[in-house]
C-alpha cells in the first residue's frame, strides 16, 4: 500500500455523539413496536390481537437489532465506550431521567396495579395489554395471559435483543460472548419457555408449581412457602424430584460451581436479573457508585437482606411444620435446631479458618450470626406458630415479598438502571449474591489476577464496574480482586487498555496477595518491603 | 519528624508521598500548580473521548488525603532557595523543607516551528490542555480537519482521540513507518495499516515545515517540508515526544542537563532535594540496559517507591527491573517485556522471530542472543502475556528454546480466547532449527 496517498477517509457524521441517520430510522422502528405496546394499554387495537402483538415485537426486535448493527458494523471491533459519558441516555441526563420514571412507573403498575395493564380480575377476562398476548398465552400453556405472562415475554425478549447488541459490541471477546449466549439460553428455556410447558402437564388432577429450575433459594424466596411445597408434594415423583432438587441445588450444586468458578457461573452466566442487567442494562453499568462510603452502605443493605431472608424462610417453614415426631421426622423443634446448628457451624468454621480472609467483614457476619440465632431462639421459645416475636409469620412474609421481592427487584433495582446503574439489585438487595459472594470471597479458585507493574491507574476498570468494585484500587497496587460482590463479567478485563485484569480459577494459595512494591522495580526492595 | 515538601503531583511525586506516609511519621505536603488532586495522566484520552468523566481519572478519594495525612497544595513553585531549605510559592507564599523531592514530569517538545504558538496549535499533555482542547476541538463542525505532528504514543493516542469525534485527522510522522525508532519493522507496518484501517490520513518521512495562520491569528494550514504540500486545517496537535520539565530546578541552581541530574539515590546535587519520575536524569549507568531518562508511568512510580525508602531512613540506589512497557494503538494491545530493538539499534548479536496471522492484527517478536542463545525480549500485539513470569525468566536468564517450550505458562489473555501458542511454538522452532545448522 502506498501510505503516502491515502486520504483521510473518516466517515463525517455531523453531530458528533447525536445519532446517525440509520441510528434514527431504527430507533423509529423500535420507538412504533413500543407505542403499539402502549396504545394496547389504553385497549386501543385495530387489528387481530395475536398479529398486532406480534408485529409489536417484531418492531421492537428489528428497531434493537437493527440500531446496533448501525452503531456497531462500520467500526472495528474493539472496546466501544465513545461518548458514554456525554450521552443523555447514558450519563444521567434528562433522557437518562426519563427513561428512569417510566421504567419505575411500569414495575409499579406491574406489581401493584395490574388491572391498569388489562389484568381480569374476579373472572373477567383479559382487555388491554395483558389480553393483547392471550393468544400466545394459551397457544404456549393453555390459559390466558396474566401481567406476569405479558412481563415474561417482554423480560425474556429484552434478554435476546439487548443480548444481541452486547455480542456485537463485544465481538471481539470470546468470553462476553459465550456467557452472553448462556443467559439468553437459560432466559429462553429456563425461565420462559419450560416453565409454560410444565404449565401445560396441570390439569384438574395434577397441579404443578411454576418452576424456574435455574432459579434458587434464597433468589425465589417463595420457594418453601406452604402452598408451594404441598402443590410439589402433591404432583407426586415429578414434584418431590424438583423439591429435592430444589434443596441440593442449595447446599450442593451452588457450593461446588461457586467454589470452582466463582459466582459468576450463576450471577454472569445463568441468573435472569444479572441477564438483564448485563444485556438491557449494559448501557447504564458505568452508573454505579465506586466511593467507599457507598461500599460500607452495600455491606450493611446486603447482609440486612440475607438475615431478613433467612428468618423469613425460617418462620414460613417453622409455621406449618408439625411438633408431633410420630407422624413426619420433621418437626418444628427439629427444624430450627437444625438451621441453629447448621449457621452455627458454618459461623464457626469461618471464625476459624477463615478469620484472617474475612478480617474487616468478620463484624457483619457476627452480627447476623447473632440477630438469627437470637430470633431462631425466640422462635423455639414462644413456640408460637405464625408470630416471629410481634410479627405474624404470613406479615413477615408479604412484607418480605413487597420491599425485597416487589420493590427492591423490580422497582429500584431495573427501574432505576438509568439512575444508580445496572445491578444496584445485584448489589444491595439479592441474598443470593450475597450468600454466593460469602462463599467467593472465602472459599473458592476463583480471582481477577493483576499484571504484575502494568497497571497505569487509568480507571477504566472501575468505571465499568457495574457492581462498583474500585477495581483499579487493586489493580495499582498489583493486587488480585477477590471481592464478594464481583459477579465475575468481565468486562474491567475487556476495557483494561493494558491488559492488567485476568479471571482465573486457581489455586488457592496466593490468591489474596497484597504488595507493597510492584513487580518491576528492585528485586531485593521487592522482598524487603513485602515481608515488611 | 521532618517536612517534606514534593513538587508535582504525579504518580512519581504520589507514589513517594504514599510510601514515606507507610513507613515514616513526617509531615508531607504535595505542592502542584496543575490540579486539586493528583489524576491519571495517561487516562486523559478517555475524558475526551467520552470514556470516563475527569473525575474518574482521580486514583484516589479526596479523603484519602486527609485520612493519610498528606497535605496538598495547588500552587506552582517559582523558586527554590537551597541555602535556606525554604521554596517559594507563586502566591508569594515561602514554605520551609527538610527534604525536597522534584518529581514536575514533562512538557512537549517544540522544534521552534513557525506558528507553533498560533491560536489552535497545542501539545497534549496536562489538565489544560485537556480542557483548550475542549474548546479548540469540541466536534467537527468547528474543526473540519485537524494535523497530528510526530509519531509517538502520544501522537497515535490523540489521533485516535479526535477521530472518535468523527474530526478527519492527517497524521505527521518523521519516521519512514510508524515508531520504527522503537519497533522492528514489520509490527510498525502492522501498525501503519491498522491507523490507515481507522481512516486517518497517515503521511509517513513527513515533517512540518510550517504552521501558517489566518486573520485571527489562528491556524488555517501547515505546510509539509518534503513536498511543500500545504493542508488546509483547523487544529494542529504537537507530540513530538516530551522533555523533561527542569526550569525550577535550573533557575535555582540544581545541576542539570537534559532533565535533572541524580545519581542512584535519586539526590540532586544539592543536599536533601531529589528528582524522580520523568524530569530526573541518571549521571550513572543503569543495570538492563536501561535508559537515563524514562518517561513512563511505571519508571515514576518505581522511582517514588524507591526514595521513599532513603527519605524514611532507609537508604536504597535506584535499580529498576527489566524493562515492560505496554500501549494500546487504537484497537490493537501492545506488550513489551525485556528488550526488542528496532532495525537501527539492533545489534549483531540480537536476533529476532517474528510471527504475524494471517488476517488479524496479532503478532509477536522474540529477540534471543545470538552467542548463548539468551532469551533477551519479547514484544507482542493483540496478545496479553504475563509481566511476573516474563520477569522471572530474565532474570533466570532463560534460553530462547526454555521461553518457547513453556510459552503457555505466560499467557494472560482472557478465557475463551484462542491460543496461538502452537501455531508461534512451530513457527519458531523451525525458524531456531534452520539457524542452527
Ligand atoms: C497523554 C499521555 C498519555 C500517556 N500514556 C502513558 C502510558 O500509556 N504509559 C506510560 O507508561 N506512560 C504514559 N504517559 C507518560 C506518563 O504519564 C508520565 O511518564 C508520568 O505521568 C510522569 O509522572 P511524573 O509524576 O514524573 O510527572 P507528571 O505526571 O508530569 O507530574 C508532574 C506535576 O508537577 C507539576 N509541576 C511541574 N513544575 C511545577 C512547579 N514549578 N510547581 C508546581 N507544580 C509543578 C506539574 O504541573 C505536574 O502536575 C503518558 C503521558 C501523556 C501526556
Ligand atoms: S470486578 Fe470486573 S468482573 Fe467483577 S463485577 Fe466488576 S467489572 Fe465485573
Ligand atoms: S483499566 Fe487496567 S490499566 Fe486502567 S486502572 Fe484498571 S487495571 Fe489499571
Amino acid at each position: 500500500m502506498n501510505y503516502q496517498q491515502s486520504k483521510s477517509v473518516a466517515i463525517v457524521n455531523p453531530d458528533t455523539y447525536g445519532l446517525s441517520t440509520q441510528q434514527k430510522l431504527w430507533l423509529g422502528f423500535g420507538m412504533i413496536g413500543l407505542i403499539m405496546m402502549l396504545l394496547a394499554g389504553f385497549n386501543v387495537t385495530i387489528m387481530n390481537s395475536s398479529i398486532y402483538m406480534v408485529l409489536a415485537m417484531t418492531l421492537i426486535s428489528i428497531g434493537v437489532i437493527g440500531y446496533s448493527r448501525a452503531s456497531y458494523n462500520h467500526k472495528k471491533a474493539g472496546i466501544k465506550n465513545d461518548g458514554v459519558t456525554f450521552k443523555s441516555i447514558t450519563s444521567r441526563g434528562v433522557l437518562g431521567w426519563l427513561t428512569g420514571i417510566a421504567l419505575t412507573g411500569f414495575y409499579i403498575i406491574l406489581y401493584f396495579y395490574p388491572t391498569f395493564l388489562g389484568l381480569g380480575t374476579k373472572g373477567a377476562s383479559n382487555a388491554g395489554l395483558v389480553a393483547l398476548f392471550d393468544p400466545f398465552s394459551k397457544w404456549l400453556n393453555g390459559n390466558p395471559a396474566s401481567q406476569w405472562f405479558v412481563y415474561g415475554t417482554l423480560y425474556t425478549l429484552a434478554i435476546i435483543i439487548f443480548g444481541l447488541k452486547f455480542i456485537l459490541k463485544y465481538r471481539h471477546d470470546q468470553y462476553q460472548k459465550l456467557r452472553t449466549i448462556s443467559v439468553m439460553f437459560f432466559q429462553l428455556g429456563f425461565a420462559f419457555l419450560i416453565p409454560e410447558l410444565m404449565s401445560r402437564l396441570n390439569s384438574d388432577t395434577f397441579k404443578l408449581p411454576y418452576v424456574d429450575l435455574k432459579s434458587i433459594w434464597p433468589l425465589n424466596y417463595y420457594n418453601f412457602d406452604k402452598y408451594r411445597v404441598e402443590s410439589l408434594i402433591d404432583a407426586g415423583d415429578i414434584g418431590l424430584a424438583l423439591l429435592i432438587f430444589s434443596v441440593i441445588s442449595i447446599f450442593i450444586i451452588t457450593p461446588i460451581l461457586t467454589y470452582k468458578y466463582g459466582k459468576r457461573w450463576y450471577c454472569s452466566w445463568v441468573c435472569g436479573c444479572g441477564g438483564l442487567a448485563e444485556t438491557a442494562g449494559d448501557p447504564f453499568r458505568q452508573l454505579s457508585d465506586k466511593r467507599l462510603s457507598i461500599w460500607k452502605i452495600e455491606r450493611w443493605i446486603i447482609h440486612s437482606v440475607v438475615v431478613f431472608s433467612v428468618l423469613m424462610t425460617t418462620a414460613v417453614i417453622h409455621s406449618y411444620l408439625g411438633k408431633d415426631s410420630s407422624t413426619y421426622w420433621l418437626t418444628k423443634s427439629v427444624f430450627l435446631l437444625g438451621v441453629g446448628g447448621l449457621l452455627t457451624f458454618i459461623f464457626a468454621w469461618v471464625m476459624i479458618f477463615k478469620r484472617e480472609a474475612l478480617a474487616k467483614d468478620a463484624k457483619y457476619g457476627a452480627f447476623g450470626y447473632f440477630v438469627v440465632i437470637l430470633a431462631l431462639m425466640g422462635l423455639f421459645v414462644f413456640d408460637q406458630n405464625d408470630h416471629l416475636f410481634f410479627f405474624k409469620t404470613s406479615e413477615l412474609r408479604r412484607t418480605y415479598g413487597f420491599l425485597i421481592g416487589s420493590v427492591f427487584s423490580g422497582v429500584i433495582g431495573t427501574g432505576f438502571y438509568p439512575i444508580l446503574g445496572s445491578r444496584v439489585w445485584c448489589r444491595f438487595g439479592c441474598p443470593m449474591a450475597a450468600i454466593l459472594g460469602f462463599q467467593q470471597r472465602l472459599f473458592s479458585r476463583f480471582r481477577i489476577t493483576t499484571n504484575g507493574g502494568q497497571c497505569i491507574s487509568c480507571g477504566n476498570c472501575s468505571t465499568y464496574c457495574e457492581m462498583g468494585i474500585d477495581v483499579r484500587s487493586y489493580a495499582q497496587k498489583g493486587e488480585n480482586i477477590v471481592r464478594s460482590s464481583c459477579v465475575g463479567c468481565g468486562v474491567c478485563s475487556a476495557v483494561c487498555p493494558r491488559g492488567v485484569l485476568k479471571l482465573e480459577n486457581g489455586s488457592q494459595e496466593g490468591r489474596i496477595n497484597p504488595t507493597e512494591v510492584l513487580l518491576g522495580n528492585d528485586v531485593d526492595l521487592i522482598k524487603l518491603m513485602n515481608q515488611q | 519528624m521532618g517536612h517534606i515538601v514534593i513538587v508535582g503531583n504525579g504518580i512519581s511525586g504520589v507514589t513517594a508521598a504514599r510510601h514515606i506516609r507507610k513507613l515514616s511519621n513526617h509531615r508531607i505536603t504535595i505542592i502542584s500548580g496543575e490540579s486539586d488532586y493528583f489524576f491519571s495522566r495517561t487516562a486523559l484520552m478517555y475524558v475526551y473521548m467520552g470514556h470516563m468523566s475527569f473525575e474518574n481519572t482521580q486514583p484516589y478519594e479526596p479523603h484519602f488525603w486527609t485520612k493519610n495525612r498528606i497535605d496538598l497544595k495547588k500552587s506552582w513553585v517559582n523558586l527554590i532557595d537551597h541555602k535556606d531549605k525554604k521554596i517559594l510559592l507563586e502566591n508569594g507564599e515561602i514554605m520551609a523543607y527538610d527534604k525536597l523531592i522534584l518529581a514536575t514530569g514533562s512538557k512537549p517538545n517544540k522544534f521552534g516551528w513557525p506558528g507553533q504558538d498560533l491560536k489552535g496549535v497545542q501539545g497534549l499533555y496536562t489538565k489544560q490542555d485537556l480542557e483548550q482542547l475542549e474548546i479548540s476541538v469540541p466536534n467537527n463542525k468547528v474543526c473540519k480537519r485537524a494535523v497530528i505532528i510526530g509519531g509517538g504514543l502520544i501522537g497515535i493516542e490523540l489521533a485516535e482521540m479526535l477521530h472518535s469525534r468523527n474530526i478527519p485527522v492527517t497524521f505527521l510522522v518523521r519516521e519512514s513507518s510508524f515508531w520504527n525508532s522503537v519497533l522492528p519493522d514489520s509490527e510498525s507496518a502492522v501498525l501503519n495499516d491498522h491507523i490507515l484501517s481507522h481512516g486517518i490520513d497517515l503521511r509517513l518521512s513527513a515533517n512540518l515545515k510550517e504552521i501558517h495562520s489566518n486573520d485571527q491569528g489562528a491556524v488555517k494550514s501547515i505546510e509539509i517540508a518534503e513536498t511543500g504540500e500545504i493542508i488546509p486545517c483547523d487544529f494542529v496537535g504537537l507530540t513530538a515526544g516530551v522533555l523533561p520539565q527542569i526550569e525550577l530546578a535550573k533557575a535555582s541552581g540544581i545541576a542539570t542537563n537534559q532533565g535533572i541530574l541524580v545519581n542512584r539515590f535519586l539526590e540532586t546535587n544539592i543536599e536533601d532535594v531529589y528528582a524522580i519520575g520523568d524530569c530526573a536524569e541518571q549521571q550513572d549507568t543503569l543495570p538492563h540496559g536501561r535508559r537515563s531518562i524514562e518517561a513512563v508511568w511505571y519508571t515514576g512510580r518505581m522511582m517514588g517507591e524507591t526514595v521513599a525508602q532513603t527519605i524514611s531512613g532507609h537508604k536504597i540506589a535506584y535499580k529498576p527491573g527489566h524493562w515492560f512497557n505496554s500501549a494500546k494503538f487504537f484497537d490493537i494491545e501492545y506488550q513489551t517485556y525485556g528488550i526488542v530493538n528496532n532495525a537501527l539499534n539492533k545489534p549483531k548479536s540480537e536476533m529476532q522471530m517474528h510471527w504475524k496471522h494471517p488476517e488479524k492484527n496479532i503478532c509477536i517478536t522474540v529477540s534471543y542472543d545470538k552467542n548463548d542463545k539468551r532469551f533477551i525480549g519479547i514484544n507482542t500485539f493483540g496478545i496479553r502475556m504475563r509481566h511476573e513470569v516474563f520477569d522471572r525468566w530474565l532474570n533466570e536468564q532463560r534460553s530462547i528454546e526454555f521461553v518457547l517450550d513453556h510459552f503457555v505458562e505466560a499467557q494472560f489473555d482472557p478465557e475463551f480466547f484462542h491460543s496461538y501458542v502452537n501455531e508461534i511454538q512451530l513457527v519458531f522452532t523451525t525458524i531456531l532449527s534452520k539457524s542452527n545448522l
